[in-house]
């Protein structure tokens, strides 16, 4: 029976390991490939330990790809991007959780029936709406979009209702004015909320591409992931060494700070995902 | 408000608010805090899609953006030339494929890694966890470069790892039969830790007495998890497989990125259809295919509730 189990253990740990070998193996040839140089990179047959280490590379990628204003413009699209749905996301969640207005049912409604809506049904006219406004090609244009998404207002609400009334009631007896009590007395109990919320928004806009994609116009504008694709989309013969280089750039902020935070991540993708 | 202190009680009587009747002061509460989100929300989201459908139904072009009364009024034209747009029959095909095979396939493995995750004996679970979980965080476009290098016939990991034990691979995407296949295995690849993730918090809700006690009855484990572990999960597994398929549904970056939607349209998606119509100035048209696809997306969700949903 021991030596069943032993063996019922052995190979669990054998198929999990060949799997984690499977998923974690190209992120690893990626970064190790990144640092090969690109005759290297094309021999045959492939060296797997890089035997000359170089950072050209990573060098090229900041003077060819104008990768700098193209992580900037990722960062600043992002961190604005959250801010607006940390603000306009829990406002309309504290109005839709604890507040009677009339319409209240009707708008949470229509927000919830735009949920499924995915972004080629939206892009489009989207697009028309933001180059009438004149917003082609700007920070404007790229961000304004998604400074107001269903999905952070059906997060927020859900996380509201299970905050008591009475706070809030005893807080009104005590004459403080409603955005007083949102903000001294509501927001502080909304921790874990918000933390997904800035988590999963961060993320969304930092590895959104089809929008930056149709509405960045010259490079001076791109995103991350369009600088990147474009790149490895415009040429028939990719430089590999670059193109790789600008994908680890993309990806390593990412996973650092999915290592560090994982136990947020994966707590607000469970919670978020079964209620 | 800012500046008002911890003697605020005192002053707040004095205010006039306090006046009206309690119902209506709620009430201009809650439209001053959900005012700001509606407004972005209808501009930004509602009339998009609204205007998506009274578009589908026009010739707008991108030309016509300055001058909106050249543009017409064209019915249901779009909608019918779309049955006679060979590519489109050819991306509704390959994105059929896609999702047929694809969605079972990660729900699988998905599933596979949670039972396994779940079995109590398992060490280091919190590394397998996180390593599962990477790729689901990252930018699909990185990946789809990384996959692009790693599936290339000469310099890819996955040729060379073949040329190792004497097997000549073949290239991979730019074989119009392979093409689409290798784009479903770095899907699965990329998806299967979020259902992982799902699916492990599910598991966690069924009591381990009933594997006791199914066990005392003499099942074994295939009977446990048949009988088991998988009503049980119906709930969690019908969700896991509407997001992935309205995920995977909307297929295309992958294709743009790695193939190009070749060799042969062989993996043009609809979504990249409609991005390349879009790209052509047919905003109409491009618009009527969106509204296609949406339709797709809500069918097959609805038609997931129906045959997995609860029976009572």
């Amino acid at each position: 029976m021991r030596r069943r189990d032993l063996v019922a253990r052995a190979s669990l740990y054998t198929i999990l390991g060949a799997g984690l070998l499977v998923v974690v193996g190209p992120f690893l040839w990626a970064v190790l490939s990144s640092l090969k140089p690109e005759a290297e990179i094309r021999r045959i047959p492939a060296t797997w330990w890089p035997e000359a280490f170089t950072l050209d590379n990573y060098r090229d990628l900041l003077s060819r790809l104008d990768f700098p204003q193209a992580f900037a413009n990722s960062a600043i699209v992002a961190v604005l991007t959250t801010l607006g749905n940390l603000v306009f996301c829990s406002l309309l969640g504290y109005a839709l959780a604890k507040l009677r207005f009339p319409g209240r049912r009707a708008l949470f409604l229509v927000v919830l029936g735009t949920l499924m809506v995915p972004s080629m049904v939206t892009f489009v006219p989207q697009f028309v709406m933001v180059s009438n406004l004149g917003l082609v090609n700007s920070y404007g244009g790229l961000i304004l979009p998604f400074l107001a998404t269903p999905f952070g207002v059906f997060l927020m609400r859900q996380y509201l209702l299970s905050i008591p009334d009475e706070l809030i009631e005893a807080a009104r007896v005590d004459g403080a004015g409603e955005l007083r009590i949102f903000a001294r007395i509501v927001l502080p109990l909304c921790g874990p909320a918000l933390a997904t919320l800035t988590i999963l928004t961060f993320l969304a806009s930092w590895n959104n591409f089809l929008w930056p994609l149709v509405v960045a116009t010259t490079e001076d504008k791109y995103t991350l992931p369009v600088a990147l694709a474009l790149y490895s989309v415009g040429q028939n013969r990719i430089d590999f060494g670059l193109v790789l280089a600008g994908a680890v750039a993309v990806l390593l902020p990412v996973v650092i700070v999915f290592v560090l935070l994982q136990r947020h991540f994966l707590r607000g993708i469970a919670t978020t995902g079964l209620k | 408000m800012a500046t008002v202190t911890a003697t605020a009680p005192a002053e707040a009587p004095a205010s006039a608010g306090d006046r009206r009747p309690y119902r209506i002061r709620q009430g201009l509460a809650g439209w001053a805090f959900a005012t700001p989100f509606t407004v972005l929300f209808l501009l930004f989201m509602a009339v998009p899609v609204l205007a998506s459908l009274v578009m589908s139904l026009t010739d707008l072009r991108s030309t016509d953006l300055r001058s909106p009364l050249a543009v017409e009024f064209v019915g249901l034209d779009n909608y019918t030339r779309l049955f006679e747009d060979a590519q489109f029959r050819r991306a509704a095909l390959n994105t059929a494929v896609f999702v047929v095979v694809g969605v079972p396939l990660t729900m699988a493995v998905g599933l596979a890694a949670a039972s396994a995750l779940n079995s109590g004996l398992v060490r280091f679970r919190t590394l397998f966890r996180v390593g599962f979980y990477l790729p689901v965080v990252t930018s699909i476009v990185a990946l789809a470069v990384v996959w692009r290098f790693l599936l290339d016939p000469e310099a890819g990991l996955l040729n060379n790892a073949l040329r190792l034990v004497g097997v000549d691979g073949p290239n991979w995407l730019g074989d119009s039969h392979l093409a689409l296949p290798s784009i479903i295995a770095m899907a699965v690849w990329r998806n299967f830790g979020f259902l992982m993730v799902i699916f492990l918090a599910g598991l966690q809700t069924i009591p381990a007495e009933l594997y006791e006690s199914s066990k005392l009855d003499g099942a074994g484990r295939w009977a446990q998890f048949r009988h088991i572990t998988v009503p049980l999960l119906r709930p969690t597994l019908l969700f896991g497989g509407v997001v992935t398929s309205v995920g995977y549904l909307q297929l295309f970056e992958e294709p743009l990125v790695m193939t190009r939607g070749g060799p042969l349209d062989s993996t043009l998606s609809v979504s990249y259809h409609i991005y390349n119509q879009f790209g052509f100035g047919n905003y109409g048209y491009a618009a009527a295919v969106s509204y296609v696809l949406f339709a797709a997306i809500v069918g097959l969700s609805i038609l997931q509730f129906r045959l997995l949903g609860s029976r009572d």
